[in-house]
């Protein structure tokens, strides 16, 4: 069969090779993976098996249940967010979806769309399947990976059309404060950059609050916003998410949406209107266990001399490596049956570290933070050796 | 300076737990962690520690019973007395005053039915405020402190995802 160019030239994620490296071990803990632990809330499961038995299972409208709509209308207050719920709110299949479209109705064939580096493995690609052209945006390690002014100056991001950020942030666990997104904000404005703001990660958030680029002076009208219930809510694979932003953008967005999708999953509808109705306790219970295995984690690394920023969201720590972080993965994987995930994979200025999930119980993230320990030890008796 | 609550929400969760580690989840020096748990044991508000114990998984016979007891108080005794001899019983493993029909709600746990009648009728009944007593034999148990005896959630994660 002939192929498309656009699928011939998207290469394998470099996820992929560990994780076949991975699945070939026995007895690994994998701090590799980038979902949550626990399941979704009870009583949003419930919620869910309900409209099942109800026999809830058509399409919703094409931009969601309004119920749902307003219910998300009702929840992002809390980070000083407002949008209608008639015409500001889509609700999508998962937040992939909602970039998928955001990128598709925002970008057009040769369009430069700064991305954020490094990030989550799919906006580069998702950027070519819209015709434009990914220019990565490196943050660094020395800056606690926080986008700066200088940052999007050096990678010409003044030249291109939208912005892609995401904080707080998969692989670092950086996030970003007010101040900091003043910074990027008045870069988007002098530039008259579109923003796409992907906080998946909103809800967990582990030193002050989290603040949205959107409700800075000026941005609300050039900031799509996305977020969803993967995450806070440990629901992937329910798949919801929403994108909120001027009705413009989420019109633009929903004519895509009812040609290639109709309407996000039924039942997953269900299970996230009685997640945010009824779910925050549990939310902020699993908030708390992250909470204290991010302290878990960051403290035993640094203990071990690695250099570990303290990352202050998401569900991930980035430390370094201790030497080539492809090389470290490969060899903490088969000689002590830890997987995590090289930070290359996620772009250049990941390259030298590794992230490393705690979304993993104590009792394993124990025995993983003592198995790389034990591995990191014998490295520098290695090396004091030669 | 970490939090008591904090620290027993750990405790509560793995009593277990090494200082080291709790010390590391709470942000806070070991010997911190070490005075708090001394204060709260100086105080009796953390009266001890046991495993939680699926007893159908050990091969020994155990039995227990909620037990439902009525009372009829005089002016002299208050049910702090009453309940002074029936937490004396090594059977008795929980008891409590409770609201609605019945007065005191008893655990009681021995290696037989027979012998957990035996005790009810021979050493709770005849106990002279005690005007009733309903035995609850326990068939299952499915949570416990908070902890499921059924296996379920599996961890069905791929091993490493984006
Ligand atoms: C930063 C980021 N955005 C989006 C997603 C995808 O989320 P969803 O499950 O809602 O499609 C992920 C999942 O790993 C993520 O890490």
């Amino acid at each position: 069969m002939k192929l498309s160019e656009r699928a011939r030239n998207t290469p394998p994620s470099g996820i992929r090779r560990f994780f076949e490296l991975a699945e070939e071990m026995d007895d690994v803990i994998s701090l590799g993976v980038g979902e949550p632990d626990f399941s979704a809330p009870w009583k949003a499961r419930a919620a869910a098996i309900h409209s099942l038995e109800r026999g809830r299972t058509s399409y919703t409208t094409n931009r969601g249940m309004l119920e749902l709509r307003e219910a998300i209308a009702d929840h992002v207050p809390r980070y000083g967010l407002d949008y209608d719920p008639e015409s500001e709110i889509l609700v999508t299949t998962g937040a992939s979806e909602a970039v998928d479209l955001a990128l598709r109705a925002l970008v057009d064939p040769g369009d430069a769309v700064a991305v954020q580096s490094p990030a989550y493995i799919s906006y580069g690609p998702g950027v070519r399947f819209s015709g434009g052209d990914p220019l990565p945006v490196s943050t660094r390690a020395e800056n606690d990976f926080v986008m700066t002014a200088d940052d999007l100056e050096r990678a010409g991001a003044a030249d291109a059309e939208v912005l892609m950020i995401c904080y707080p942030n998969n692989p670092t666990g950086a996030t970003a404060s007010a101040d900091d997104l003043a910074e990027i904000a008045a870069f988007a404005r002098e530039h008259d950059l579109t923003v796409l703001a992907d906080e998946i990660y909103a809800g967990l958030t582990y030193e002050g609050e989290h603040t949205s680029i959107a409700t800075l002076p000026g941005m609300r009208e050039r900031t799509v916003v996305i977020n969803g219930f993967s995450k806070a809510y440990a629901m992937t694979g329910l798949r919801l998410g929403y994108a909120l932003g001027p009705s413009e953008a989420v019109d633009a967005m929903n004519r895509i949406h009812q040609y290639t999708m109709l309407s996000a999953p039924t039942t997953a509808q269900y299970a996230a209107l009685e997640a945010l109705e009824a779910c925050q306790d549990d939310v902020e219970e699993m908030r708390t266990q992250y909470d204290r295995r991010r302290r878990f984690v960051i403290s035993r690394f640094q203990d071990m001399g690695l250099d570990c920023f303290k990352a202050t969201g998401a569900f991930y720590a980035f430390p370094e490596a201790p030497y080539d972080d492809e090389q470290f993965a490969e060899d903490l994987l088969q000689s002590e049956g830890v997987a995590v995930v090289p930070g290359r994979v996620f772009g250049e200025e990941g390259h030298g570290h590794l992230r490393v999930s705690y979304a993993t119980g104590m009792s394993d993230l124990k025995a993983a933070m003592n198995r790389i320990e034990r591995f990191v030890a014998e490295c520098e008796r290695g090396r004091a050796e030669t | 300076m970490a939090d008591k609550l904090e620290l027993l929400d750990l405790l509560l969760e793995d009593a277990r737990e090494s200082t080291d580690t709790i010390a590391r989840q709470l942000g806070c020096d070991e010997s911190e962690v070490e005075s708090m748990i001394a204060e709260l044991e100086g105080d009796g508000a953390i009266l001890g520690y046991q495993p939680v114990v699926d007893w159908s998984r050990v091969e020994t016979d155990h039995v227990a019973a909620e037990v439902e007891l009525n009372l009829e108080l005089d002016r002299e005794t208050k049910y702090a007395d009453v309940a002074g001899r029936i937490t004396k019983f090594d059977e008795v493993t929980a008891l409590r005053l409770v609201s609605g029909d019945y007065d005191f709600d008893v655990t009681v746990e021995g290696d037989s039915m027979r012998d957990v009648s035996m005790f009810v009728s021979e050493q709770i009944a005849p106990i002279p405020e005690v005007t009733q007593t309903v035995t609850h034999f326990v068939m299952n148990t499915y949570k416990n402190r908070g902890l499921e005896f059924i296996d379920s959630d599996d961890d069905d994660r791929l091993s490493i995802s984006p």
